[in-house]
């Protein structure tokens, strides 16, 4: 069995094509080859032993779905992959838009559909909450710089605005909030986010939704080290049942098909949780599930060979993560055969 | 007398480490704090700790008695102990 997985960039903002390739060496039970599917020569992945067996480049999804399709034919051909797991949000559009294409080739996915995708969205989200009872910052869209205008009469400040894919800046006034306006506009286009500032503790629930409304598993987690980016680079398992309860809320009322990350802060006001984010694939953390007792990834990989998996209800708390930089040394020819042929 | 009681799901290591396992928060406690600690989690009340505590220690029961409270305003503040 040969699994393909993206997003090997174990950078300072680490993809989880790692984590999710090494959970599934993690189950007993494995016994497929991983392809890797990387954009850039550069993917630390590729440079790690024991993580995949050959690494293709893909281009790419900007540069045109066709262009991916294309590619991934060619890998077809070489490898015969059996499952595909993309693990980047900026992927699954086109990923998802390929699916029966890919499902013609022989290739089977487990994802969200775009309806699912859309819901979660992060200028979706607000309306989702509200209409199943589930807490969430107060936030509304804004599109100019007169809409900044609006922000006394709707939040108190300090306010959070946040870029409708990536970003998102702590702002204490009118002068900041422009500022941060024009720097995520700039980069990640319009509406904007304005969204009301709750203080309290961050919590992160990774979990895996089947597509029917169930949930296979869900483990929460809280940051222990974050860096200047906001990425976690320490973490352990925590349980609150009503974390997870509202974790499973949401899977059960998108009826999501996939991993996911739950990002959720617990108010120090109102000792409530609330919903910030959903993104829609497995975290960078996600590693550290199979290690407290949840395989996640390899469950994933199960659904989308069509086998039944049973659903964990428990798992351990007090498992700690603790990520490290490494470096990996290799001769150029490594870097050459890559980036001239494509393909290592 | 005030009674107060340690949160069922707060345990204590010997090495006086404490994981809040649902908060994920952790806290550390020197020999004193850990002997105090210790005595909530066996339901003492707070007559019965004062006396033990002036047994141990060499300290006039005035200032045991404001350091004490002290402690407990600060447990009770990270909500590693509740009061009856």
């Amino acid at each position: 069995m040969k699994i393909a997985v993206t997003g090997l960039n174990a950078t300072d903002n680490p993809g989880p094509g790692v984590p999710v390739i090494r959970s599934l060496y993690y189950s007993k039970d494995f016994a497929g080859e991983i392809i890797g599917l990387i954009y850039d020569a550069l993917e630390p992945g590729i440079y790690m032993d024991n993580i995949t067996k050959r690494n293709y480049l893909i281009p790419y999804p900007s540069s045109g779905l066709q262009n991916l399709y294309e590619r991934l034919v060619y890998i077809q051909q070489q490898e015969k992959i059996d499952v595909i797991i993309p693990t980047l949000d900026s992927e699954l559009f086109g990923f998802v838009k390929l699916e029966d294409k890919l499902k013609k080739l022989g290739i089977k996915m487990f994802l969200p559909t775009f309806e699912q995708l859309n819901i979660r969205a992060k200028d979706k989200l607000f309306d989702f909450c509200k209409g199943n009872e589930i807490n969430v910052p107060k936030n509304i869209l804004v599109s100019s710089l007169i809409d900044l205008m609006k922000i006394p009469e709707e939040f108190e400040y300090p306010v959070v605005v946040k870029g409708i894919f990536y970003d998102a800046y702590i702002v204490n006034n009118f002068e900041e909030a422009k500022t941060a306006f024009l720097k995520i506009s700039s980069k990640w286009g319009l509406p904007i986010i304005i969204q009301e500032f709750l203080k309290g503790d961050e919590f992160n629930v990774v979990a895996l939704g089947d597509g029917s409304g169930q949930t296979v598993g869900a483990v929460a987690m809280r940051k222990l080290y974050i860096t200047e980016k906001g990425k976690g680079w320490a973490g352990v398992t925590i349980f609150d049942n009503n974390l997870i309860e509202i974790s499973k809320k949401v899977i059960e009322k998108i009826k999501w098909r996939s991993g996911m990350e739950l990002e959720f802060i617990k108010s120090s006001e109102t000792g409530q949780y609330y919903l910030l984010e959903i993104n829609p694939r497995f975290p960078a953390w996600v590693y550290l599930a199979p290690n407290a007792g949840q395989n996640l990834p390899y469950a994933l990989l199960q659904l989308a060979l069509g086998n039944n998996v049973e659903k964990f209800d428990n798992y351990k708390v007090g498992t700690i993560f603790v990520r490290s930089s490494w470096d990996l040394i290799t001769d150029i020819s490594t870097l050459e055969k890559i980036s001239t042929q494509g393909e290592i | 007398m005030k009674a107060y009681s340690i949160p069922e799901n707060i345990a204590i290591s010997d090495s006086g480490f404490i994981f809040l396992p649902t908060t994920g928060e952790t806290f550390t406690l020197n020999e004193t704090g850990k002997t105090i600690f210790k005595y909530f989690q066996q339901k003492r009340n707070l007559d019965e700790i004062i006396n033990s505590l002036l047994d141990e220690y060499e300290i006039d029961r005035l200032t045991l008695e404001r350091d004490l409270e002290d402690f407990i305003l600060r447990l009770k503040s990270l909500n590693l102990l509740v009061e009856l």
